[in-house]
């Protein structure tokens, strides 16, 4: 909402400087979000003289000026026919911006030179006034600043007006909160209280139109009065500035009446050229479903049985409360009017509203609630305004449909109630005091008591607690005293997925992975990219029915997508060695009855050089067994597979499940037989589609399913004082044996000596080993109670390299 | 004649006179044992002392365990200069080449404030809770007095799944779902992501908020303002100035928004601040009645507030991040900064 200080000063003395004033304002909960001067676009317009007029050589209509614009003559080439020598007229130079936008360059016209531009008032933005050039009082000095010479200036605020303050949508709302917080007194403009009744006016309203509210409960207020001998023209130039101060572009004389009025006071007008009212009748009633409406802005609308309209005898007239129709406007030719001033239901206005996608100044304020009782108030300041410019003649009488008196309620104020809510100790007259000056009606009702009742354009008020928020506000937020809640010590935990997400979190960027954040919704077609099996809950996502763009159209069902699009991003930066992680939420669609189910996820990805190369280091590349690797950190760190039932093993997915991943490079994490999520390498064919031309590594955990087996805590076994030994095996084996399987044995081999066990190396090829591979491990053999003796080794290793052979039908070399 | 022959500022002269003449690690650790060993000559010096007359004794005492002590010394570092020299080749390295690259990774930005918030309101006795991101339409609007057609849904662009399930806009659910399954005292905080269709450099789809609640018997606007005073010194610095201001929120009564002094022109107006000296951080208030009615809770008995703000707007101001997208794209040049 925009609001000037020269109109504010029409109603309220204001004796602080425009900071403070807006400083005031917001802090009295009307957010000052812009200060600005209305007129520091006319900074590069100065005064000038015209000191020759002389024809332009190529052109008839055009002349050239030499003018005087304080230092030194400049040449304009000028096309208005009001021009004359010694006249002094505005020059805008180059480099001014015009309050059109219109911007002024030194140019040629014809061929001849000119240095800016002299200009009308309607070009400068101030008002519609006289044809031709500005003439400025002769007297003045060439070359000082317009807006300096005709002392213009003025402020405009921009105030971001919260949904509940409806009665701060005029300058008028906004001059009483002034009034308070400056210690001062509005001054309402006198025609608000004229009584049309008595007034001068003859002849009777109510033989020349007759209203009917056919839904009173849409539009409870329905008031208009009626003038003749109409002329329509421009309006006198103080309502034009008033109306250009705050940004509305003047029309004529009867719409910007109606426009000042709601501006005024917040209360929205229409007016009707009576004549084209067929039968002379106005009918408030619902719309035919499918009639079409074309609304002043010239735009068809399609209408539904739900919008309340307003109709003459035949037709409807005007979206009531939104917009006026093409059919019934104020044009040159219109001589008598129906000014129309209603109390539509704000819920009616705000759906009909919505449906239309129309949200006007008139919608907007009576959506929020506009006074109910004000309704006569604007049209009594219309007739006033109209009879002062001598617009036309106002009939005698006023209609005026009512159906409630709108009278409102009293509030109970408990002062303890109050004061124990804000933590202040305010006495029950100084409640009393604070709410008088925002006019409310206070009564005291015992000792410790207020019967409040608002005003009628305070619809915002409705409970004690509203109340507490007004004396809150006007006695200062900032006297409100610093205390701390006395609330007792309680057996908070931290809730341990919360704890664990973040342990995770830092142990993937102990691992050197960066954690991205990417967003919730994908592209529709990701989930068509990936393939998904029949049956896997991923191949269905939750549609947003409104989404911003279509790439964010669906929820995603797997982080995948977002992080590769933030990999392709990364690499187009020739940033092309990456590992990142996310953790975040897969939405699945459920049954429809439940909210759908949110699965937590950690998605990593790694690609390019895992190791650089550098002077002492021999670099990599990225592979299976990097990401691997991570995965199996990830679960020892968390100390999950401590326990060996509960620890998470590593096998083949079989290649039909491989659908988003390579066959044969992909491994299945399992966890007591579930799957705990998958590892392996990106399928191509899906780094195509995000235009990646490096192999990607991917490990996704079902945290939903790791978060419960993290351990709450460590058991340690005691540590061998005693020396280590080391024996090797190296066993042939077929070559589709799993290296992982037979670590898994030695492992898990109740051998209690057995201390650790490493793969040392892997061989296959050349002709011995067709079919086969030889495998080699390193076994670490250490006792708690002694140091092992040579032959109690040799005899333990050979049960084990044994039962080794026997288990996976291998061979020694 | 006494035992003690030499006095031992004697001993001790000769005994630095021999260490001067010796050559190598053997004739050092010899001197060592002549005169610090079982029984060297300060050792035996030592226990001569009880043969003393008594008022002599302390002070003896003290001399000679303090030239004892320097002994050791002496020798000490006669023997670490003679390893050193004895064991290291006499060559070098180049210390200028890099060293090994570690690899590097790290938390995202948004993580880590999430985090610092978290810590500040634990310490103070918060409980942290999560809600879901897809909500009903009833807790995302209906239980928080934003009833349909209420123009405060208007400051929400809301995303919609069906007629009555909404990605959530705000993290406020979450208070309506812990006030149903508890009784007071409440002090949680909920961390999140949240949703609005609107997208520009300061607005993105989806962003992170964080909502408190306590309720409990008599808390008051003042208790408010203590809780968030403290958290805002904490995660800024204890001297930035703040203000409260009247404000509205269909669940608060009464609202306020609280803004800090601009961090980056302090209050003497610049560009970030809109010339207004102050950047909005977050809003907050007392409870709604309607909110205590919503979940049963009785308005006579228990009063509380609310407070939620944006991180991304809060991690904004913390690292000078003027375009929101950011976080998002996470550009590793980015990430890598925090």
């Amino acid at each position: 909402m925009k609001v000037s200080l020269s109109w504010l000063k029409d109603y309220v003395n204001v004796d602080m400087d425009s900071s403070a004033l807006a400083d005031a304002l917001t802090m009295a909960g009307l957010e000052v979000e812009k200060i600005s001067n209305r007129y520091d676009y006319l900074d590069g317009v100065v005064l000038s003289r015209i000191k020759k007029i002389t024809p332009h050589p190529n052109a008839d209509r055009l002349n050239l000026c030499s003018v005087d614009a304080g230092d030194g003559i400049l040449q304009i080439v000028c096309g208005a026919d009001n021009i004359k020598e010694g006249m002094l007229v505005p020059l805008a130079l180059p480099g001014a911006c015009l309050s059109s936008g219109y911007k002024i360059k030194r140019s040629k016209i014809r061929g001849e030179k000119s240095n800016g531009m002299l200009c009308s008032e309607l070009e400068l933005g101030l008002g519609l006034g006289q044809k031709g050039i500005m003439s400025l009082d002769p007297s003045l000095a060439e070359g000082v600043k317009l807006a300096e010479a005709l002392s213009l200036s003025d402020i405009l605020f921009e105030i971001d007006l919260t949904p509940n303050r409806s009665d701060c949508l005029s300058i008028i709302g906004i001059a009483r909160e002034i009034a308070v917080f400056g210690d001062t007194k509005i001054k309402y403009p006198e025609s608000f209280f004229n009584n049309t009744e008595n007034s001068e006016s003859d002849g009777d309203i109510n033989s020349m139109v007759s209203v009917v509210v056919k839904a009173p409960v849409h539009c409870p207020r329905y008031a208009a009065m009626v003038f003749e001998n109409i002329t329509v023209s421009p309006s006198p130039p103080w309502i034009q500035e008033r109306l250009l101060s705050i940004g509305v572009k003047p029309v004529n004389n009867i719409v910007d009446i109606t426009n000042f009025v709601m501006f005024e006071t917040g209360q929205p007008l229409h007016a009707f050229d009576l004549n084209m009212l067929n039968g002379s009748r106005i009918i408030v009633g619902m719309a035919k479903e499918g009639d079409s409406f074309t609304s002043l802005d010239n735009k068809e609308r399609h209408l539904s049985s739900d919008m309340l309209m307003i109709c003459d005898a035949e037709k409807p007239v005007a979206i009531a409360g939104i917009m006026g129709g093409l059919n019934s406007e104020i044009s040159e030719n219109t001589t008598r009017v129906l000014l129309e001033s209603a109390y539509f239901n704000p819920v009616t206005i705000r759906r009909t509203a919505k449906t239309l996608g129309l949200n006007t100044e008139s919608s907007h304020r009576f959506e929020r609630g506009v006074d109910p009782k004000g309704t006569l108030t604007a049209l009594n300041r219309a007739a006033g305004l109209i009879s002062e410019i001598e617009g036309g003649r106002l009939v005698k009488g006023v209609i005026n449909n009512s159906v409630g008196t709108f009278d409102p309620l009293p509030v109970d104020l408990s002062v303890d109630y109050t004061n124990t809510l804000l933590g202040i100790d305010l006495k029950q007259s100084e409640i009393e005091n604070l709410l008088t000056s925002i006019e409310f009606k206070v009564e005291k009702n015992g000792n410790q008591s207020l019967l409040v009742t608002p005003p009628p354009f305070r619809v915002d008020i409705k409970r004690p607690a509203d109340l507490v928020e007004e004396v809150a506000r006007l006695w200062g937020y900032d006297k409100i005293p610093l205390t701390y809640p006395p609330v007792p010590l309680m057996d908070n935990v931290i809730s341990t997925w919360v704890e664990a997400r973040y342990r995770i979190k830092k142990i993937m960027a102990g691992f050197g992975y960066y954690e991205a954040i990417t967003y919730s919704f994908i592209d529709e077609r990701a989930s068509h990219f990936f393939s998904f099996h029949l049956g896997d809950e991923k191949r269905n996502s939750i549609d947003i029915l409104n989404p911003l763009t279509e790439d964010q159209g669906v929820m995603r069902t797997s982080l995948i997508p977002g992080l590769l699009e933030t990999l392709h991003y990364n690499i187009s930066q020739q940033e092309k060695n990456i590992s990142i992680f996310e953790i975040g939420k897969k939405f699945i669609p459920g049954d429809s009855a439940q909210l759908p189910e949110e699965d937590e996820v950690l998605t990593c990805l790694q690609t390019g050089i895992a190791t650089p190369s550098t002077w002492n280091v021999k670099g990599a590349d990225s592979d299976f067994y990097d990401i691997k690797g991570v995965a199996e950190g990830l679960f020892n760190e968390l100390r999950v597979d401590c326990v060996k039932e509960l620890r998470p093993v590593f096998t083949r997915l079989p290649d039909e499940l491989c659908t988003y991943t390579r066959p044969g490079y992909t491994a299945r994490i399992l966890l007591k037989g579930e799957s705990l999520g998958i590892v392996g390498q990106v399928a191509s064919s899906l780094l195509d589609i995000y235009g990646i031309k490096q192999p990607v590594f991917v490990l996704e955990i079902d945290l939903q399913k790791l978060y419960p087996i993290i351990p709450d805590s460590v058991l340690t076994s005691p540590v061998s004082r005693f020396p280590a030994v080391t024996r090797d095996v190296t066993m042939i084996v077929g070559i589709n044996t799993e290296a992982g399987s037979i670590l898994e044995k030695i492992n898990q081999g109740d051998m209690e000596l057995v201390k650790g066990v490493e793969l040392f190396d892997v061989f296959q090829g050349g002709e011995v080993f067709t079919g086969k591979k030889s495998v080699s491990f390193r076994i670490t053999y250490r006792s708690n109670t002694g140091t092992l003796e040579d032959g109690v080794i040799n005899k333990m290793h050979k049960k084990v390299v044994r039962l080794l052979l026997e288990e996976f039908d291998g061979a020694l070399p | 004649m006494s035992v003690v022959e030499k006095t031992i500022d004697q001993i001790q002269a000769e005994a630095l006179g021999e260490l001067k003449k010796a050559l190598d690690k053997d004739a050092v650790e010899a001197l060592s044992i002549k005169y610090l060993g079982r029984k060297g000559i300060i050792t035996k010096f030592l226990r001569n002392i009880s043969t003393l007359p008594g008022h002599l004794r302390p002070e003896a005492g003290k001399q000679a365990n303090f030239v004892k002590k320097s002994l050791a010394a002496a020798f000490d570092e006669i023997l670490c200069c003679m390893n050193s020299s004895s064991t290291d080749e006499s060559d070098s390295i180049d210390v200028s080449m890099p060293g090994r690259p570690v690899k590097r990774g790290g938390l995202h930005p948004i993580t880590q404030i999430i985090k610092t918030i978290s810590d500040i309101f634990t310490r103070l006795g918060f409980e942290i809770v999560e809600g879901p991101e897809i909500e009903t339409d009833y807790y995302n609007f209906e239980a928080l007095n934003i009833p349909k057609d209420h123009p405060a849904r208007d400051m929400q662009d809301t995303f919609y799944i069906s007629d009555n399930r909404v990605l959530r806009t705000h993290t406020s659910p979450v208070q309506v779902r812990v006030m149903e399954k508890t009784t007071p005292p409440v002090r949680i905080i909920a961390p999140g992501k949240v949703y609005r269709c609107d997208s520009d450099l300061t607005h993105t789809p989806m962003f992170h908020q964080i909502e408190g609640l306590v309720v409990d018997k008599n808390v008051t606007f003042g208790d408010l303002k203590g809780v968030i005073n403290t958290f805002i010194h904490q995660i800024f610095d204890s001297g930035i100035g703040l203000r409260f201001r009247p404000s509205f929120f269909p669940f608060t009564e009464p609202s306020a928004e609280v803004d800090i002094l601009c961090v980056i022109c302090r209050g003497k107006g610049c560009r970030v601040c809109s010339q207004t000296g102050w950047l909005e951080v977050l809003g907050c208030g007392m409870v709604h009645p309607a909110l205590f009615e919503n979940v049963g809770y009785s308005t006579s008995n228990y009063s509380g507030f609310a407070f939620g703000m944006g991180i991304e707007r809060l991690a904004m101001l913390k690292y000078g991040v003027d375009d929101l997208r950011k976080y998002f794209e996470n550009d590793l040049r980015f990430l890598r900064q925090f």
